[in-house]
């Protein structure tokens, strides 16, 4: 009886190893496998440049000049496609964030910037209408911010 | 699955100059059908561009980035003849993966 026992012991524990190797193999199941960053939804849903920067986890941009906004127009003829170009002079730069203010949503676009790659990027935005567009910088962990008006006429209605 | 991306990259002086057109509606989910509907969103969230494996870029987008984004940057440590790779991922988890040979 004794020596039973003692086996149903060993086939208790057998059969506990094999459920705690299951629930490894399903945790290795489950774990995601889009390792990347999630979506910013709460920086991109922000109202207003005050809660952007909030989302993007900043408060109080400082204002720089040492932003250039390469071909970049002051007037906009189609307001469905901006060029928007923005170059860091700033030491050290990590990221470079696109903001229209007047868009329902400001932020357009956050782009992150490795070492190795220079702090310029370009790509094309819509604007509702004439409005501020901003450049927050971050570098060395701290917010910046340049701005510039885009005038939209929208097929030279003069709007 | 959508339409393959055009990316150019290209050596010039000790930089990698990248050029991405991608093909995206970019729908922003504020615009109306003729009935009155609201079309529902539908835009790309993120972008990663690597060389050998690094990541040379990334970006998360909201849906007032153009319908067919262009996008421009440059990197150094890349010669000609090393695989640039392109990923976006969309609000409705399609995906896309393009790759071109970095041009002298």
């Amino acid at each position: 009886m004794k020596q039973f026992n003692a086996q149903r012991r060993e086939a208790l524990k057998a059969g506990s190893a094999t459920a705690i190797f299951g629930l490894f193999v399903s945790a290795g199941l489950v774990s995601p496998s889009h390792a990347q960053g999630a979506w910013n939804q709460a920086a991109f849903s922000a109202k207003g440049i005050a809660d952007v920067v909030k989302g993007l986890g900043g408060s109080a941009p400082t204002p720089t000049k040492d932003v250039s906004w390469g071909s970049t127009p002051e007037i906009a003829e189609n307001g469905a496609v901006v060029p928007v170009a923005v170059e860091s002079k700033i030491p050290k730069t990590e990221s470079i964030s696109i903001l229209v203010e007047k868009n329902p949503s400001s932020l357009t676009a956050s782009f992150t910037i490795p070492d190795g790659t220079d702090p310029m990027v370009s790509t094309r935005v819509k604007m509702g209408e004439t409005s501020m567009v901003h450049a927050l910088i971050k570098a060395d962990g701290k917010f910046h911010i340049a701005s510039r008006e885009i005038k939209v006429t929208l097929g030279g209605c003069g709007g | 699955m959508a339409d393959p991306m055009r990316i150019r990259a290209k050596v010039e002086g000790d930089k990698t100059v990248v050029r991405v057109l991608m093909s995206h509606e970019m729908e922003t989910g504020q615009r109306k059908d003729s009935a009155g509907k609201v079309i529902p969103a539908h835009f790309i969230q993120q972008v990663t561009a690597t060389h050998n494996g690094k990541t040379v870029l990334s970006a998360q987008w909201g849906p007032a980035i153009s319908k067919n984004p262009y996008l421009q940057f440059q990197f150094s440590g890349a010669k000609a003849g090393d695989k640039l790779q392109v990923t976006w991922i969309d609000n409705k988890g399609d995906k896309r993966t393009d790759e071109a040979a970095i041009a002298q």
